[in-house]
């Protein structure tokens, strides 16, 4: 199934509140969504949710031998899944373009900065060695899927115990878990990865982007960094022509977010290691949450909504009630007939206003005037004859489209409702418009 | 523990100074079939580029972009172009994220709307990896893509750089490289100073960013003033040839 486009009426309204420094969700610019972090009834198991995205880790490990030029290392291999399940647009067992990136990203990311030490994984020099595998599958697409991925992959990791071994002579012995406590992985350091989301040319960045936001976004610049400030990955993708200084602005954020996300991964942690040891329930069944209407509990948005009421009122109070539209049937020719003055269609303003661009300039400021006048259009048209109200000459009130009658009806017919589908909203209202040009 | 990259002296393994590119040379229209091609080498680093195009979409015409042209690309190094033997030219996931690389830096580059609903190809083969593969390529598909005469916002140039024991070095070999330090790429567009592509590898501290940053953008607009002297001579050749 092909991704639904997003019209262009909900990209404008989007980018429009981005330039306005707001966000759908209520967040600020810097804002990430809020984490959950929470673990299945097995080790180096978890599920990270970032707002309504979610992804799945799980890391398994086996004993294979090592790849010739590294004899002494162990490997580490990552697989991010895009199943139909997260998004009906991601086409299962195709390799995407999207896909490949995020894969090469969370390599680059988690091995190559060399968080984990891949040398205590060997177990028999050139023989045998661990091979730890991470596979992450993305359950929910609502944007931002490399920050989910690389925090569940190294949540996943740090949570994760191999069985132990022993070698004696040439024998390797592998010890189950009631026979000898599992080891944990050593890790150097956690990086994560941070998105900046970049609008109009690089002009406006958000951090965090969600999957709305992704769509109308220009480019992307990914950042992984660990506590200590060390960048591992950085990334950017998309046009966009970035500059020295967005970069350097970027990695300062980065490095703020990914001390407040560390701190969080770690309490997660600790507070499963606690559940574990005190013998409490724990696995995904106890923490994730019935997310139906019928839910007693309901998340809180982050907006603050002490005095909307009051502001409604005002708006309200404000607003001048609509005044009834008499209906009075006015025959302009015989076989024509219109009721009322009629209102300029809004719907239309992506055709209207290109008409207008070329024969005004400002396109803008001339929907924001036509929405302007649309209250008191009404009203003038009431009290007023059809003749007075030539005033508003900037609304389209009064360009209406006549249909002459000719001798042969039926022909015509068929012609007008064509004349009146195609042409009439983009072609003939300017062209009556510039004859009174002309007359003035 | 292992080799000595940067010496008390401030020289590099293969005795360059920390700012230093390694040769350049290149050469523009090596094959007639192809509407643009060129072949570069920086230092040991050989590339190959081969532009078709703009020409109509090829298969699926639902791929064509109603307000600009498609961008192509494919990257393959050869088989014998690294230490071990490849097993397969392209189709991994490396030689894949490269194509991706490849295609969105000259998306940025070109003058895509000029061409709406058509097609452009750019092929690349790396003839041998030494150390900046990223950069030779962009580098030459730049030269391919002004010999096939499609109008550019830039010429992109391209470099990397890395950081040792508190200095930035430019353009890194393949020892550099492979001592695992941080390794950042860069494509810049030299006149406006816009970066097209920026990508790094492995750990750095913020603290040090900008001036890798810095040391890999003045490589680039160094990178730039060769290539457009190869532009120009190919130009002036040209221009003799057809006898004006």
């Amino acid at each position: 199934m092909k991704e639904t486009p997003l019209s262009n009426c909900e990209r404008r309204f989007l980018l429009r509140a981005i330039e306005e420094k707001k966000r759908l969700d209520g967040r600020q610019t810097y804002d990430y969504r809020n984490i959950k972090i929470s673990f299945g009834t097995d080790y180096g198991c978890c599920i990270v949710e970032l707002g309504k995205t979610r992804v799945l880790g799980q890391v398994s490990c086996e004993l294979v031998s090592p790849k010739l030029n590294r004899a002494t290392e162990g490997i580490l291999f990552f697989n991010l899944e895009l199943s139909q399940m997260a998004a009906p647009a991601f086409e299962p067992g195709r390799q995407s373009d999207l896909l490949v990136k995020l894969n090469r990203l969370l390599e680059r990311c988690l091995r190559n900065s060399k968080c984990i030490d891949t040398e205590s994984l060997c177990v028999v020099a050139g023989e045998k060695v661990w091979q730890i595998r991470v596979d992450l599958h993305l359950l929910n697409h609502d944007g931002n899927i490399i920050d989910a991925a690389s925090i569940a992959a190294i949540v996943a990791l740090c949570h994760f115990r191999r069985p132990d071994v022993s070698v004696q002579g040439d024998e390797v012995t592998l010890y189950t878990l009631e026979e000898r406590d599992p080891v944990p992985l050593s890790i150097h350091h956690m990086p994560i990865c941070v998105s900046f989301a970049f609008f109009q040319q690089g002009t406006y960045l958000l951090v965090d982007p969600s999957e709305r936001e992704e769509r109308v976004m220009d480019g992307l610049l990914v950042i992984a960094m660990n506590k200590h400030r060390e960048i591992c990955t950085i990334q950017s993708s998309g046009g966009i022509m970035l500059l020295k200084d967005q970069v350097l602005r970027c990695s300062k954020i980065a490095g703020v977010k990914v001390v407040e996300i560390t701190e969080l991964i770690q309490k997660a942690l600790e507070n499963d290691q606690k559940v574990r040891k005190e013998g409490g329930k724990f696995g995904f069944v106890e923490s994730m949450a019935n997310q139906r209407i019928t839910a007693f509990k309901m998340e809180k948005a982050p907006i603050d909504t002490s005095d909307v009421e009051e502001k409604a009122e005002e708006i309200i109070s404000e607003a001048e009630p609509p005044s009834e539209v008499v209906s009075k049937p006015v025959l302009w020719t015989p076989g024509t007939a219109q009721i009322g003055e009629g209102i300029e269609n809004s719907w239309g303003h992506l055709e209207d206003s290109e008409k207008e661009d070329e024969d005004e300039g400002g396109s803008d400021e001339a929907i924001i005037l036509d929405g302007m006048k649309m209250d008191t259009g009404v009203e003038v048209s009431n009290i007023g004859s059809q003749d007075a109200p030539i005033v508003l000459s900037d609304s389209e009130e009064e360009e209406m489209i006549i249909l002459e009658p000719d001798k042969n009806p039926k022909k015509i017919r068929t012609q007008t409702i064509s004349a009146t589908q195609v042409k009439a909203p983009s072609k003939k209202p300017v062209k009556k418009r510039k004859k009174k040009r002309a007359a003035n | 523990a292992g080799l000595e990259l940067l010496s008390d002296q401030g020289y590099r393994v293969d005795g360059r100074r920390a700012g230093e590119l390694r040769k350049i040379q290149a050469r523009m229209g090596v094959f007639a079939q192809a509407d643009g091609s060129a072949y570069i080498e920086q230092g040991n680093t050989k590339a190959l580029a081969v532009v078709y195009g703009p020409h109509e979409i090829r298969g699926s015409r639902a791929r064509a972009l109603p307000d600009r042209a498609l961008v192509n690309c494919q990257y393959s190094s050869a088989t014998f172009s690294t230490g071990e033997r490849k097993r397969r030219p392209h189709g991994d996931r490396k030689s894949c994220e490269m194509g991706l690389q490849l295609r969105q830096t000259f998306e940025a580059a070109i003058l895509t709307q000029l061409h709406p609903r058509s097609q452009i190809d750019i092929y690349v083969q790396v003839l041998q990896a030494d150390g900046g593969t990223y950069a030779a390529c962009v580098n030459a598909a730049t030269l391919a893509v002004l010999d096939a005469g499609i109008p550019m916002r830039d010429f992109v140039c391209a470099c990397s750089a890395g950081f040792v024991d508190g200095t930035a070095l430019a353009d890194l070999s393949h020892v550099e490289e492979a001592a695992g330090g941080p390794q950042l790429a860069l494509a810049l567009l030299p006149a406006s100073g816009q970066i097209a592509l920026l990508e790094m590898d492995a750990r750095l501290h913020e603290d040090h960013l900008e001036q890798v940053l810095e040391a890999a953008a003045r490589a680039s607009r160094d990178v730039h003033t060769v290539l457009d002297r190869v532009v120009r001579q190919h130009v002036q050749e040209a221009s003799v040839l057809l006898g004006d």
